[in-house]
């Protein structure tokens, strides 16, 4: 083989190597970690979009729409037993506080629609759920298990900590509480 | 006779592939989907929702829908990432492509490779292409010429 060639299918080797060590650096560093760290530093981060399906009627629900309001977010998916010991207290604070400008917005991710419908009707929850069956919005958030809650002030920017898994009522009047100061 | 023999392959391939989308189970289905939360095959994961779309597997199995159609209606709800392998179509059609290139490539250099190595090593070739050096033909000479006395 001449020289010429032999240096440069060498040259081309070592090019694809260094090239994919550098893609598996990237993709490590550069980790969808969501809203979740910057939360977790103190910041107040934009609440990530989401324009999603109603489960409890026709359309679609994006966050953007109610700007102005105090927004809890709540991740969750009918499978998940947590889910079911907190949807009362969820029913119950959107309740007390819809009167204040809070809303309780459910998101039902990784599930089948029909089962989140029977979830809703069981537990006769009356704040409105969307549902995003492939959870494309969950590493938006950095959601990393169900149930997940985040709180929205009025300016659309998340405040105070997130909740994982089953969310206290101290801690969930606490949060909006906080939203609603903010 | 090759048209022939190529019809006889198609259905012969074709009949298995057929019989399995028209009358699936839910063990090759569980090889086929994936597990939305945990990302691995449905038949390595007993995460909740894996459970539930096994029971959704098999009352779909029992209605009498396709393999086609209950892959569709898990795409529906989960997305196409709930699906094993990615889709025939679109840019997902680059991942069945580009392994196939990848081969030909590596088939086409090594074949390059093989004749530049074999021409190298050619006796004849060898023989021919290079003189001989004058002093060492000299040599040659003279030991043919004593061996002949």
């Amino acid at each position: 083989m001449p020289v010429g060639l032999k240096r440069g299918l060498q040259a081309a080797s070592v090019a694809v190597v260094v090239g994919l060590l550098v893609l598996l650096v990237w993709k490590v560093v550069h980790q969808d970690k969501g809203v979740a760290a910057e939360l977790e530093h103190g910041k107040r981060p934009d609440a990530p979009h989401f324009d999603l399906s109603r489960l409890d009627g026709a359309g679609k629900l994006s966050l953007a729409s109610l700007r102005g309001k105090v927004v809890v977010v709540n991740f969750w998916a009918s499978w998940c037993a947590p889910c079911k010991s907190e949807a009362p207290r969820l029913e119950a604070a959107w309740r007390n506080f819809r009167g204040d400008g809070v809303v309780v917005v459910g998101v039902d991710a990784q599930d089948f629609s029909g089962d989140a419908r029977k979830f809703i009707r069981k537990h006769k929850l009356t704040y409105p759920n969307v549902h995003d069956g492939p959870g494309k919005v969950l590493p938006k958030y950095g959601v990393t298990g169900f149930p997940e809650t985040y709180f929205v002030g009025r300016d659309g920017r998340l405040v105070g900590e997130r909740i994982q898994g089953e969310i206290s009522r101290e801690k969930l009047t606490a949060g909006i509480r906080r939203a609603l100061a903010s | 006779m090759k048209t022939l023999l190529a019809a006889v392959l198609v259905l012969a391939l074709a009949g298995p592939a057929l019989a399995s989308d028209r009358h699936p189970t839910l063990g090759e289905l569980e090889g086929e989907v994936m597990c939305p939360t945990c990302k691995t095959p449905l038949d390595q994961s007993s995460a909740p929702i894996a459970d539930r779309i096994r029971q959704f597997i098999t009352a779909r199995i029992a209605a009498g829908d396709t393999k086609s159609e209950i892959k569709a209606k898990l795409v529906a709800q989960f997305g196409p990432a709930v699906l094993a392998e990615p889709s025939k179509h679109g840019f997902n059609l680059l991942a069945w492509v580009l392994p196939l290139v990848g081969i030909g490539l590596a088939a086409a250099a090594l074949a390059f490779l093989a004749w530049r190595w074999t021409r190298a090593r050619d006796p004849a070739a060898a023989v021919a292409g290079a003189p001989l050096d004058p002093d060492l033909d000299r040599r040659v000479d003279e030991e043919l010429a004593r061996f002949d006395r």
